[in-house]
């Protein structure tokens, strides 16, 4: 008797999922095994479509515009992602310690770009970096200093980088803030207790206290970094030169895709950027989930 | 009328803003009579009969376009054939309208039966197999009423792909008083003279006589194009030719290469807001650009009216003037229209009936294609304040009789000016090695032809 209230419990409960299932199959998994099955066949102009296996991966490994994407992401993750994370460590600490005045109004203004559309941002940072009529240019030749390119072929990574701290910095700084807010009260009395400073609690109490919120906005940011898309697809209109196909891998799989008229490798490469992707944010959650178990 | 000018003007070069404009005046509900079209006569051309019963069966004709106003132009072609109903769309502009046009042609469905392509894009559609041949259905009448070199441009191995719109044959802008401040009070013949006078420029005034934009593909092509250089050509079938590094081409891009290493000339990025601000505030005393440049910059550079002239470009051999081109369009019907024989009149009726085909040029501000438009005293008589009365649209229609007629383009023309970005561009921006330049472009055009499985002939 009860074995079958069980079962009936055990139907409806799968009743009640069924309808994510059924979205999720058709919008999610649906055209990821299409794209894999993309990603098996070549699309030439001449000759069309043959089955080629594995080929496609095999290009990749060899194309350079893709690496060279690859090292370009690379170097936003090892660079632009600490300094980001650790501006937004900062002003959140800075916000929680209640010694800012008017800190409602600065966390509203540091969040503020998050809120800024992509577009947008792109456009007013076009504006604030041009090279002859910029507002950086026209600040700089106001006080006598030459006026550099911020958009010229070796800049334009770090004009995007910048871009980037600029619009993210705010929204991690949120999830840190609110994960700072949840740490128990007590633990600052005992900690004042023990004679800690500011920078002490800072340091032995509240990062180690957020450190499942750090890690968090760190996968966020490492799966945001390899995932660029807007600013070079936006900047390039500006910077057509310094903006290479294989910019960033997504923007080169969209390149591939509706420039270059080639479909199945762009699937290809999308699916390496997702392993890639994968791989790179396994590896950080392990790493810092082995040092806690050492610590 | 000026003010509608210049909204034309700009939505000309890739601003996208007349989505709203162009989609409201669309679909009137008339019932779709989808039914397929007899393929033809006996000899596979499409009798009168045929002609008659398309044009006279109610009929919707969907027709994607980015041209601003074009509704006015179907107003007429609607008025003309009563039975046929035409739904004009804006899908986008460059990129955008052509994947679309790309995916909606492969899904077999939803596409639309006419479309606007750019003259340098025909070929890139022709070899996906993606348009319909017209000369069964009576294009090739239409030559001789066409520019040469514009119906050049819609021909391959003998089929018509499209019907052709606008042009843009290259010419020179230029501030009359910053040259004559510089003490140059005619504008150069020769590229002899206009290095001249660009040291002169230099020297006695704060200007640059041009701009070089690196990433304006396009437009180095016509310069390449002006100088009788034959980088591009397909067969029609698998073969292409690519020498975009001949020696012809090196000897042009070495002069553009003096200039830019002597400062001769600025190398900015154009169509952004320094550009703008560059013509405005006298950054540059001139541009060498297409015909349809004329209204587009009496807009962009409001401020300096009345100081700006028209020629045409230097010239390498002054005996033979020759000129290129840049930018331009077509209408084309796609295979997958089930009604082409309705989709070619539309076509052809709003680029060759005079009405419609003028209003173009006065309205929309198109430089003309057809002949009988480019010498009607409406459009060649014009006097222009912005340009101090002067009639450009008469320079301009001379110069189009100076272009190269044998001129083609790759069938994949989209990826070789991304391409050119990243190798020509890149080198134009650095102010490095053109020639080298050329040869990147070179290497990764062969390379992406191979790829597509094309055979590479030098």
């Amino acid at each position: 008797m009860s074995k079958t209230i069980q079962r009936k419990q055990t139907l409806v409960a799968y009743g009640f999922i069924l309808p994510f299932f059924a979205v999720f199959a058709a919008m999610f998994v649906a055209p990821l095994a299409y794209s894999g099955y993309l990603s098996l066949y070549v699309n030439r102009l001449v000759g069309g479509v043959s089955f080629v296996g594995l080929e496609n991966y095999a290009r990749a490994f060899e194309d350079s515009r893709f690496l060279e994407g690859l090292g370009r992401t690379a170097l936003i993750l090892v660079t632009q992602v600490p300094i980001m994370l650790g501006l937004a460590l900062f002003f959140a600490l800075a916000l929680d310690s209640g010694r800012a005045r008017g800190s409602r109004t600065l966390r509203l203004l540091i969040f503020l770009p998050y809120a800024v559309p992509g577009v947008i941002a792109v456009l007013m940072w076009g504006y604030i970096y041009g090279q002859s009529f910029g507002l950086i240019a026209q600040i700089s030749s106001g006080v006598g200093l030459p006026s550099i390119n911020l958009l010229s072929d070796e800049l334009i990574l770090f004009a995007i980088m910048n871009i980037i701290t600029w619009a993210f910095v705010g929204y991690n700084m949120i999830v840190m803030y609110a994960a700072l807010k949840s740490i128990p009260g007590e633990l600052y009395e005992a900690a004042e207790i023990d004679g800690a400073g500011q920078w002490r609690l800072a340091w032995s109490v509240k990062i180690p206290m957020i450190r499942p919120a750090i890690l968090l906005t760190t996968i966020f940011s490492i799966i945001g970094s390899f995932q660029i898309f807007n600013e070079p697809k936006l900047l390039v209109e500006i910077a057509p030169t310094g903006i290479t196909q294989g910019f960033t891998p997504n923007y080169y799989a969209f390149n591939l895709a509706f420039v270059n008229q080639d479909v199945s490798y762009a699937a290809a490469i999308a699916f390496l950027l997702g392993f890639v992707i994968m791989i790179v944010s396994y590896v950080v959650q392990l790493s810092t989930q082995s040092r806690r178990f050492q610590s | 009328m000026r003010h509608g000018a210049r909204k034309a003007a700009v939505a000309i070069t890739s601003i996208t803003t007349v989505v709203a404009m162009t989609l409201s005046g669309c679909s009137s509900d008339a019932d779709t009579g989808t039914t397929t079209e007899p393929t033809g006569s006996t000899d596979g051309r499409i009798t009168d009969e045929q002609r008659l019963e398309a044009l006279t069966t109610p009929t919707n004709l969907t027709f994607w376009t980015w041209v601003p106003g074009v509704e006015d132009q179907v107003a007429l072609f609607e008025a003309a054939y009563p039975a046929i109903s035409v739904t004009v769309e804006n899908v986008g502009q460059g990129l955008d309208h052509y994947s679309k046009v790309r995916t909606a042609s492969q899904a077999g469905s939803g596409a639309p039966d006419v479309v606007q392509l750019e003259q340098q894009f025909v070929t890139s559609f022709a070899v996906t197999g993606e348009l319909l041949d017209l000369t069964p259905y009576g294009a090739t009448d239409l030559a001789d009423d066409y520019v040469p070199w514009v119906w050049n441009q819609v021909v391959a191995n003998g089929q018509v792909l499209a019907i052709p719109q606008d042009s843009g044959p290259l010419g020179n802008l230029y501030r009359e008083d910053i040259l004559a401040a510089a003490g140059v009070t005619e504008p150069p013949a020769t590229w002899a003279d206009y290095k001249t006078a660009a040291e002169l420029v230099r020297a006695n005034t704060d200007s640059y006589i041009s701009n070089m934009a690196p990433g304006q593909g396009a437009g180095w092509v016509g310069l390449l194009w002006q100088a009788g250089v034959k980088p591009f050509g397909y067969d029609g079938g698998e073969g292409v030719t690519i020498n975009v590094n001949g020696a012809d081409a090196k000897e042009v891009v070495s002069y553009w290469q003096d200039l830019i290493q002597n400062d001769l000339v600025s190398v900015d990025a154009d169509f952004t807001d320094e550009w703008y601000q560059g013509l405005n505030q006298g950054k540059y005393a001139g541009w060498l650009t297409a015909a349809w440049a004329p209204v587009f910059l009496s807009g962009a550079a409001a401020d300096t009216s009345g100081l700006w002239r028209a020629a045409p470009l230097p010239q390498w051999d002054v005996n033979n003037p020759s000129s290129g081109n840049w930018g331009g369009s077509v209408n084309a019907v796609l295979k997958a229209s089930e009604n082409p024989i309705a989709a070619y009149e539309l076509a052809k009726w709003i680029n060759h009936a005079q009405e419609p085909a003028l209003l173009f040029a006065t309205q929309q501000n198109f430089f003309p294609t057809k002949i009988s438009v480019l010498e009607d005293p409406v459009f060649a008589a014009q006097e222009p304040e912005f340009y101090g009365g002067q009639r450009v649209n008469e320079v301009f229609a001379g110069i189009s009789e100076t272009v190269d007629t044998e001129w083609e383009w790759l069938p994949f023309m989209e990826f070789a000016y991304t391409s050119f970005n990243e190798t020509f561009g890149a080198a134009v921006a650095a102010k490095g090695d053109l020639s080298a330049g050329l040869d990147a472009w070179q290497a990764d055009l062969e390379e992406y032809a191979t790829q597509q499985g094309f055979t590479v002939n030098g």
